[in-house]
């Protein structure tokens, strides 16, 4: 990793500079004023002036300043950082995927409808689900999606009373914001002793005005929650419908499916769980899977197989929809990746996925709970959680400082510090990329670690990380003082 | 094993041994027994890599793409030149296989990405702030939509219907899931009817007026006289654009647009049959903190060195839950990190000049085009950018077949959305297409059929 910090793009622009030329105009030249008249622009943007190696040198440079999973372990919980493989980078690469126009008329594309259409099937299969539209863009477009048609499905029902969404204490931050922005009311359920939805407090929530339940399972604790067909068969009681955050789905693939739990409605991150890139925070790609109460709804263009070809279905043969949620198809460049990795994999090989990834869990949990108390009890599925607190209590290190220490050691650290109903949370998710070495490393840091920090206290910590181009940054001044462009009148 | 798990047989035993269990069925025991899967899932058989790569193959050449068709379709994607550099640069596993950047120390490469990325989006919109970026263009506009409900606490949406379709419909999705309505204002002579906004603005209920500029048929809106409409009536005014096209036509920022949204596909990201690209988002300071999505700020370390983090996190959903201004979490950062590295290589002559040739090559094409006798244009008195609207002597989809057949892609045909042009023919030229090119699709288009 690099060691200083670096320029920016408009210190190193020099007047006069470019790193690249267009062939010579070939037709007559034109006046732009008298194309545009007053619109054409005038006031050039302060946009870098960059010879090509300067610009490749910069963002080259900017790179050595991230921690990824090419350079190593990243058990950051919840996030599935497994290891992206470079066969699915050179697939969407190819210039029929990459070099096709969305707009092109079908019998121009039939190979890139047949890759979606496979891979909704392949989706469909491995959920237990009746269809599946890939048009989300993200995992929480993928939950808005999902919660768009509970809404819709209700309102076809004339039941236009169900207003609320119940959200365990332990989901993630976007399942409420989900809910609210689909203009649903949010209405929070206990987790129980255990970290699992408390079923009775449940029951009592139950009223003609729920129109659903979203639910993570194994839950942000990486417990399975035990009563699932309880869970599912009370909201439906209501006549609600339930919704399968497919974040931790890692877990699962292979083994059990949200289909036969109960769910109506999913939402997969194929940049979790089918391993395309995260790219620094996106793309990825949330797939939504529906049961056939909901299909009616799902949003177009439907991707389908008949007279011999495939075809994009729009309202008119889709009446109920709920319309569209983005422009043309989703992001295709990383269902071509997903669809590598399913068929890179077969049967057994996405059960592999599931089974290691939590056979690494629970291995590494072992070895760690000989330093730190865990959320959980007994077996863990694909990810657990330490709780950091007793450790500061006893030593005033905290996990934000043991975190911190873990990238001098030179590891990401875990999630801290969710899920939020754990005091000092460190969410550990190892998935099944990595080897037995990789995660013995990684106790004996945290070993070193905690003794550390029971040798040293806290003011040992202050300071980490050393190894990084910067140290801790001052994130209040960011916020009270934002300054979020390059002041370019400070040159 | 599959190829991407280390773990040997031995290991996987020992490990199995080491936390005290015969099986990996045990760690499943909280599952109930009627829902664990007995048979494995029904999949293809897996594929080895060489097996793979020529399955790929297989697909990806029944597919047409713009190497072998030259592209005269945009209607929001366009097919624009992108330097080899961009590919290289995000091919780096350090921008690919890394997170959000949620701990800066090891993220500082991404964040000031992001950084300069906001800061070249704000000198192209001329606004003052931008995030870190949305989806795509269609949810970017609805989630401005729905921003500018919020903060207007108005409840009618007004679109202008030259806007693109998909953006229309994209809006009155989330309008109806948030109870909002969504309206559409009619356009004459290929920009939006003002007389006709105007009336319906001043019932004084619309939270935003939204546009699209250069719009759906590549017509340059006059923002000015739009942006002081919206104002006179209390509604915010929304201008969606094309982020290339602002190197050479007046930032929307500089005529009233209080958010600018759009799509940046065209700088430095593929065609990808739609996707992935990104959205971006900006506006001026005082709706700073009603902004949806991640946002990167400058401050100092312990050191007082220059550093990035994200900021006015209050906003969002890891922190603010039900109460976040939107759910956006993953958004489209590796498309963002390729806009700057072709931007970066453009700098603001290159997009110029790239803006000079596409009106050239349009002038050449559109001028060309009408001495066949078969083409006129639909709207001749007002300006436009990269595309046009041709009205055609025959109908469309034998026009498009017949250049197909010739190994060309030709122009959308607008009668689709648009029952009023129904020999409408959006033709769309890049600084891409030749001489030769368009001589070719002149010759098809007019009739010779050589």
């Amino acid at each position: 990793m690099k060691k200083t910090p670096m320029d920016t793009l408009f210190e190193t622009s020099r007047p006069g500079r470019s790193g690249f030329t267009l062939p010579d105009l070939d037709v007559p030249e034109v006046d732009c004023a008298g194309i545009l008249g007053t619109m054409c622009r005038e006031n050039s943007p302060r946009l870098p002036e960059m010879a090509e190696v300067d610009v490749v040198r910069h963002f080259t440079g900017l790179s050595k300043m991230n921690f990824s999973v090419d350079d190593g372990f990243y058990p950051l919980g919840s996030c599935t950082m497994k290891y992206n493989p470079k066969l699915n980078e050179m697939a969407a690469r190819m210039p029929g995927f990459s070099r096709i126009h969305p707009l092109q008329p079908e019998n121009t594309v039939q190979g890139a409808l047949e890759l979606m259409h496979s891979l909704g099937a392949m989706l469909a299969e491995i959920t237990g689900m009746d269809a599946v539209t890939l048009q989300p863009a993200a995992g929480a477009h993928g939950e808005q999606t999902g919660l768009m048609l509970i809404k819709a499905w209700h309102e076809s029902r004339g039941d236009m009373k169900r207003t609320k969404i119940i959200v365990p204490d332990s989901a993630h931050g976007t399942n409420p914001a989900s809910a609210s922005v689909t203009g649903f009311d949010v209405v929070e359920v206990p987790s129980d002793s255990e970290g699992m939805v408390d079923l009775e407090a449940l029951k009592g929530l139950m009223d003609d005005t729920v129109a659903g339940l979203m639910l993570t399972n194994p839950n942000t604790l990486g417990i399975f929650e035990r009563h699932i067909l309880e869970l599912t068969e009370t909201i439906h009681k209501a006549g609600g419908l339930v919704y399968y955050d497919g974040a931790n789905a890692n877990a699962i693939v292979g083994k059990v499916r949200p289909g036969d739990m109960g769910f109506d409605v999913l939402h997969l991150n194929l940049h979790k769980t089918f391993s395309t890139p995260h790219g620094g925070g996106g793309p990825g790609a949330g797939p939504v899977g529906v049961k056939a109460q909901l299909v009616p709804f799902l949003p177009v263009p439907v991707i389908a197989f008949k007279d011999g070809a495939y075809h994009l279905e729009g309202q008119n043969v889709h009446p109920k929809t709920i319309g569209r949620i983005r422009s043309f198809y989703g992001n295709f460049g990383v269902l071509v990746r997903a669809y590598t990795y399913i068929m890179s994999l077969g049967p057994d090989g996405v059960r592999d996925v599931a089974e290691m990834a939590v056979l690494n869990a629970n291995y590494l949990a072992k070895r760690l709970s000989a330093l730190y108390p865990m959320a959980h009890k007994g077996h863990c599925m694909h990810e657990f959680v330490l709780n950091g607190g007793p450790l500061k209590a006893e030593t005033k290190v905290t996990s934000l400082d043991v975190a911190k220490a873990l990238i001098d050691a030179g590891f990401h650290p875990p999630t801290v510090y969710f899920p939020l109903i754990v005091p000092e949370a460190l969410m550990v998710e190892p998935t099944e990329t990595e080897s037995r070495e990789t995660l013995d490393r990684f106790v004996e840091a945290m070993e070193t670690i905690v003794a550390k920090a029971r040798q040293e206290g806290p003011e040992a910590f202050h300071d980490l990380p050393l190894t990084t181009p910067v140290s801790r940054p001052d994130e209040t001044t960011a916020a009270r003082k934002p300054i979020l462009t390059w002041q370019f009148d400070q040159e | 094993m599959s190829r991407y798990i280390p773990a040997t047989e031995d290991e996987r035993r020992a490990m199995l041994e080491f936390v005290g269990v015969e099986s990996v069925d045990e760690f499943y025991s909280d599952v109930p027994g009627q829902v664990l899967q007995k048979e494995l899932p029904r999949l293809p058989k897996a594929l080895s890599e060489p097996e793979m790569i020529r399955h790929l193959q297989g697909l990806s050449r029944r597919n047409k793409n713009a190497d072998d068709i030259p592209c005269f379709l945009g209607a929001g994607a366009y097919d624009h030149f992108i330097p080899a550099a961009v590919d290289a640069i995000v091919s780096r596993g350090e921008f690919t296989t890394s997170y959000t950047p949620y701990q800066p120390e090891v993220a500082q490469g991404t964040l000031q990405a992001i950084f300069q990325y906001q800061t070249m989006v704000c000198e192209l919109t001329g606004m003052e702030v931008s995030n870190a970026s949305m989806y795509e263009g269609a949810s970017a506009t609805a989630e401005a939509a729905v921003m500018a409900s919020v903060v207007s606490k108005r409840t009618h949406i007004l679109v202008a219907k030259n806007t693109h379709p998909q953006t229309r419909e994209v809006i009155r999705t989330y309008c109806w899931s948030r109870g909002l309505t969504c309206e559409e204002a009619p356009w004459a002579d290929g920009r939006l009817d003002r007389k006709a906004a105007g009336d319906r603005l001043a019932k004084g209920d619309v939270a935003a007026l939204v546009v699209q500029s250069p719009n759906f048929f590549g017509v340059v809106e006059d923002l000015e006289a739009l942006g002081a409409l919206a104002h006179e009536n209390g509604a915010l005014f929304v201008v969606n654009t094309d982020l290339l096209t602002l190197g050479s036509i007046d930032a929307p920022g500089k005529y009233g647009a209080d958010i600018v949204v759009g799509d940046g596909q065209s700088a430095g990201n593929s065609l990808n049959f739609g996707g992935p690209a990104f959205g971006f988002i900006a506006v001026n300071k005082p709706l700073m903190r009603r902004m949806p999505g991640r946002i990167c700020g400058q401050t100092v370390d312990r050191e007082g060195r220059r550093t990035y983090v994200l900021t006015l996190q209050a906003r969002e959903q890891h922190i603010r839950r039900e109460k976040a201004t939107s759910n956006i979490c993953s958004n489209q950062n590796l498309c963002i990190v390729a806009a700057s590295v072709y931007l970066s290589l453009m700098g603001p002559k290159g997009l110029r000049e790239i803006g000079r040739q596409i009106m050239a090559k349009t002038a050449y094409a559109v001028e060309a085009l009408e001495r066949t006798g078969k083409f006129t244009r639909a709207f001749p008195k007002v300006p436009a950018f990269r595309e046009t609207v041709l009205l055609c002597d025959e109908p469309v989809d034998r026009l498009n077949g017949r250049l197909m057949d010739a190994g060309i892609l030709g122009g959308y045909p607008l009668g689709r959305d648009y029952p009023e042009l129904a020999n409408g023919w959006l033709l769309a030229v890049t600084e891409q297409r030749t001489k030769e090119e368009i001589d070719r699709l002149v010759a098809v288009a007019g009739g010779d059929k050589r």
